[in-house]
């Protein structure tokens, strides 16, 4: 394999692994106070056994995400020394204050979860408040070095020196909160439907079991409600970062839509394939004017095609793939949680039916993907550049040859504990089943 | 003081912490494996008493060094960078299964052995691993080729140097593991692992400092211009033997329980590696890779320093609460300490989580 192109698989192969691990960590503590505030407003002990299940499955998971994200972090001094150059004299701040948001969560973590029976409840709400607040400021921070790459601010480039740095003005780059919002909001809809999810799975399993059954129904319930609010914030910011993307990285968009034409009224086609030859998408449906709404909240908006662009400036046109998937994904989240919404409050109906279960089921799974494919998209469509419009990719290079063999152990590594991961939770969750934690509670005496 | 001289400072302060802190994280790994079938002793479950709430804080610490590194001397990190590829590459291919089975050792009982043999393993050798930054900074092992800095894989692993560091590296890991533990075990009552863990001090101890002794020896024809420097402050050097010996001591004061005042002797020996941190970290001045890299060549903008430096700040005081409420719940607390060997008297699979 090329180098360049070596380099940047084993990179994005480093953060796909460790988003999933992450996006759960930053999710997760929301899922755990809502629970243990549910339970000390209703006195019901099931949001209280809720809660003891998600931090051990949480603490599985930081298994995974901890290390991972200390080799995330490592491989980026490792093989984008160039880019590292530029970031430690001008992005340091996010990274740093990054550091301050893991100490906060590993300190209130290791409380909540091994001195959880020595503190009061409201200094156990207190540790998942900042559990909570740590995971999504570390979101935020290292998003934030993420933005400054699609938007760099506060330096200059003169004759390869860096020059007028002004830490705090790249720190607050234009992209920094709408990007950080949607990663943010993003990961909350994740783990709400991914909760529904398992929920789901287990509704399906235990119709017999009447109190197991209920167990599990109140967690989709609550999945469902914070996938759903959220994945309303998703799509709403996710316009305003498809707004950002027309106004800072024009070719980013026309590459995503595949618009190869600067017109107004452009059309946006879901579906079908880029084809470069004809210019145009293949197999897809187009909705007519709707790509200059998007870009601009009105149908005039001319979005600037592809063609306007140096050919060596062009993204990858298979990002067009990756953003579709996003989307639709996006849209489907929302309308099933509506659905569930109308079918619960409006309908009255007090079960879901079987095809209703198995959406949910699909719809934790499909989240991921959505998180993947965004973060594909974003990173990918940013191409050639790692710094856009200041630094190529190829510039920034380690200049250290034989990656191969050390891609190959990486992904060993993460084959390895991916599926350690899974293996340890199932171990554990079936040895600990949720009619025992339930049986317990009666034997105790009916408190 | 001048910017660069803050911002090594802070630096080599969290490598210090680090160093530490590592050194009783891995080395408690390594010993709940050792005694992993002596179980009347309970000399694995007090490792991994300790283990369990400090491991994601200390792994924090490592992460910090490496921001602290490219923020405050970038230059000197696109050099290190460079050359580390490979082996910082391997030390985080163990730091990942090193943490992940611990934490799954903890999770599945019924594994628990293998899963603390594999972290027990891999663990041991990241001390090693990671000490190995430090003679490449002192020159020597860098090519350049093609105008691009290469590490010379062959020159390091023949040389004596690197191997009295990694040496150093594993006894001193052991060491100082085995002491704290001492005292940990002394704090939550447990005699049997007590004695197991002061003999481990007694024994670890004269082998780091010995190993320490060969670095030193082997710097003086490797790298001498660092050998010199240090010769120029042999004082600390000698107070960080002095400790060292006040340390050991302390192990053999009679006290109403048992012999020996770990406590004390955990104070000297952290006393004791900052001296002879001090004086290796002053000799390595002003070099940050040698002869390369500077501080002042390396330093980041001013601007940049600048708003770090306040964030540290404003850190310092957030976090120190946290951390001071943490060590009282976990290394004070004697009826925790002691409470909880109850539960695991009683079987329960929990308790010892
Ligand atoms: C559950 C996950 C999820 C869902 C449902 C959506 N997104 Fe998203 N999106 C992400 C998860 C995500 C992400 C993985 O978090 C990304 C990658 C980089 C980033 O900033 O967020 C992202 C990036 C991202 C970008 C690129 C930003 C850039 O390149 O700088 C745009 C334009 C959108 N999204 C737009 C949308 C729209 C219009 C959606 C309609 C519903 C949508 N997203 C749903
Ligand atoms: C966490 C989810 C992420 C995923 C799945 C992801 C995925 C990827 C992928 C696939 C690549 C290779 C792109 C290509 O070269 O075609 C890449 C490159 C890169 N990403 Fe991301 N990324 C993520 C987050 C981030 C974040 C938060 C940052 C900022 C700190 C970042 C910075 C980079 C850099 C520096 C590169 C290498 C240079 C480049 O190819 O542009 N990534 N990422
Ligand atoms: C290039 C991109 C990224 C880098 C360099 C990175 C770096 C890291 C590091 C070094 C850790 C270990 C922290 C520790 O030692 O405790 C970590 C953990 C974590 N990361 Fe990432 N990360 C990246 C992307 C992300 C993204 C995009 C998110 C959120 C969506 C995220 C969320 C987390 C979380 C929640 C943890 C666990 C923190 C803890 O408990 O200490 N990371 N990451």
């Amino acid at each position: 394999m090329d180098h360049l192109v070596t380099a940047r698989s084993m990179f994005g192969m480093t953060m796909g692994f460790h988003i999933i691990f992450a996006t759960l960590g930053v999710g997760l503590p929301l899922m755990i106070l809502i629970a243990e505030l549910l339970y000390q407003k209703t006195k019901d002990p099931s949001y209280n056994i809720m809660a003891q299940r998600w931090i051990k499955g949480f603490s599985v998971l930081l298994g995974v995400a901890i290390p991972t994200g200390t080799i995330a972090g490592t491989q980026l001094s490792l093989l984008w020394p160039g880019f590292m150059e530029v970031v430690g004299k001008v992005m340091a701040l996010p990274f740093q204050i990054e550091i301050y948001a893991f100490f906060i969560e590993a300190l209130f973590l290791s409380i909540y979860v091994y001195a959880a029976d020595r503190i009061s409840p409201f200094m156990r709400i207190l540790s998942v408040i900042f559990i909570a607040i740590g995971g999504a400021a570390s979101a935020v921070l290292i998003t934030n070095v993420h933005a400054f790459e699609g938007t760099p601010a506060g330096f200059t480039i003169t004759d390869g020196n860096i020059t007028n740095v002004e830490p705090w003005a790249a720190f607050f780059n234009p992209s920094f909160l709408v990007t950080a919002g949607h990663v943010v909001v993003s990961a909350y809809t994740t783990v709400g439907f991914i909760i529904a999810s398992v929920a789901a799975y287990k509704m399906l399993r235990s119709r017999k079991d009447k109190k197991v059954y209920s167990f599990h129904r109140k967690a989709l319930i609550i999945g469902l409600t914070v996938g759903g609010v959220f994945s309303f914030l998703t799509a709403l910011n996710g316009h305003e970062s498809a707004q950002h993307l027309y106004e800072y990285q024009p070719e980013k968009l026309a590459g995503a839509e595949g618009l190869f034409e600067t017109q107004d009224h452009a059309p946006l086609t879901l579906g079908g394939f880029t084809d470069v030859e004809n210019q145009e998408i293949k197999y897809g449906i187009e909705f007519p004017w709707a790509l200059s709404f998007l870009a601009g909240n009105s149908f005039d908006t001319t979005v600037i095609g592809l063609n306007d662009f140096p050919r060596e400036y062009w993204p990858p046109l298979f990002i067009h793939t990756l953003f579709n998937s996003m989307v639709v994904i996006g849209g489907f989240l929302l309308m099933l949680a509506l659905a569930a919404f109308v079918w619960t409050k409006f309908l009255k109906k007090k079960e879901f039916p079987k095809l209703f279960l198995w959406a949910f089921i699909i719809s934790g799974p499909l989240a991921v993907i959505a998180i993947e494919s965004g973060w594909i998209f974003a990173c990918t469509g940013r191409q050639p550049w790692i710094i856009y419009r200041m630094m190529k990719t190829s510039e920034a290079v380690t200049t250290s040859a034989d990656l191969s063999l050390l891609f190959f152990l990486f992904l060993l590594v993460y084959i390895i504990l991916g599926i350690a991961v899974v293996l340890v939770l199932r171990y554990y969750f079936k040895r600990h089943p949720v009619s025992e934690d339930l049986a317990k509670l009666n034997s105790e005496g009916g408190i | 003081m001048a910017d660069t001289v803050i911002a090594v400072t802070l630096l080599w302060g969290l490598v210090f912490i680090y160093a530490i802190m590592a050194s009783m994280d891995f080395g408690a790994g390594f010993w709940s494996m050792v005694y992993i079938n002596k179980e009347k002793t309970n000399a694995t479950n007090i490792a991994n008493r300790y283990l369990s709430p400090t491991w994601e804080v200390t792994n924090v610490f490592i992460v910090a060094i490496v921001v602290g590194l490219f923020s405050f001397f970038p230059s000197a990190t696109f050099t290190l960078g460079t050359v580390l590829l490979i082996p910082g590459s391997i030390m985080l291919l163990l730091l990942a299964i090193r943490s992940g089975f611990l934490v799954f050792s903890h999770m599945a009982k019924g594994y628990e052995k293998a899963l603390i043999y594999v972290s027990g393993v891999s663990g041991i050798f990241i001390p090693a691993l990671l000490i190995c930054v430090l003679p490449i900074t002192h020159g020597g092992y860098i090519n350049k080729v093609n105008g691009n800095d290469r590490l010379d894989l062959g020159a390091l692993f023949t040389s004596p140097n690197v191997y009295m560091f990694m040496l150093f590296a594993f006894t001193s890991t052991l060491f100082l593991s085995s002491l704290l533990l001492t005292d940990y075990s002394k704090t939550s009552d447990q005699y049997n692992a007590y004695e197991v863990y002061r003999r481990d001090a007694l024994i670890t101890g004269p082998c780091s400092l010995i190993a320490g002794f060969l670095v030193i020896a082997t710097l003086r024809t490797e790298s001498p211009w660092i050998y010199n420097n240090m010769m120029d402050h042999v004082w600390a050097l000698v107070a960080s033997i002095i400790a060292f010996i006040i340390a050991g001591l302390c192990l053999f004061l009679p006290t109403k329980s048992r012999l020996g005042r770990p406590r004390i002797s955990v104070v000297m020996v952290i006393i004791q590696y900052f001296f002879a941190s001090y004086v290796y970290g002053r000799s390595h001045l002003p070099y940050m890779v040698y002869p390369n890299v500077t501080l002042e060549e390396g330093f980041t903008d001013p601007a940049t320093f600048k708003a770090l430096f306040i964030t540290y700040i404003v850190a310092f005081i957030i976090l120190f609460p946290g951390f001071v409420y943490f060590w009282s719940l976990f290394m004070k607390d004697r009826g925790y300490l002691k409470k909880n060997f109850k539960s695991k008297d009683d079987n329960d699979p929990e308790g010892a989580y």
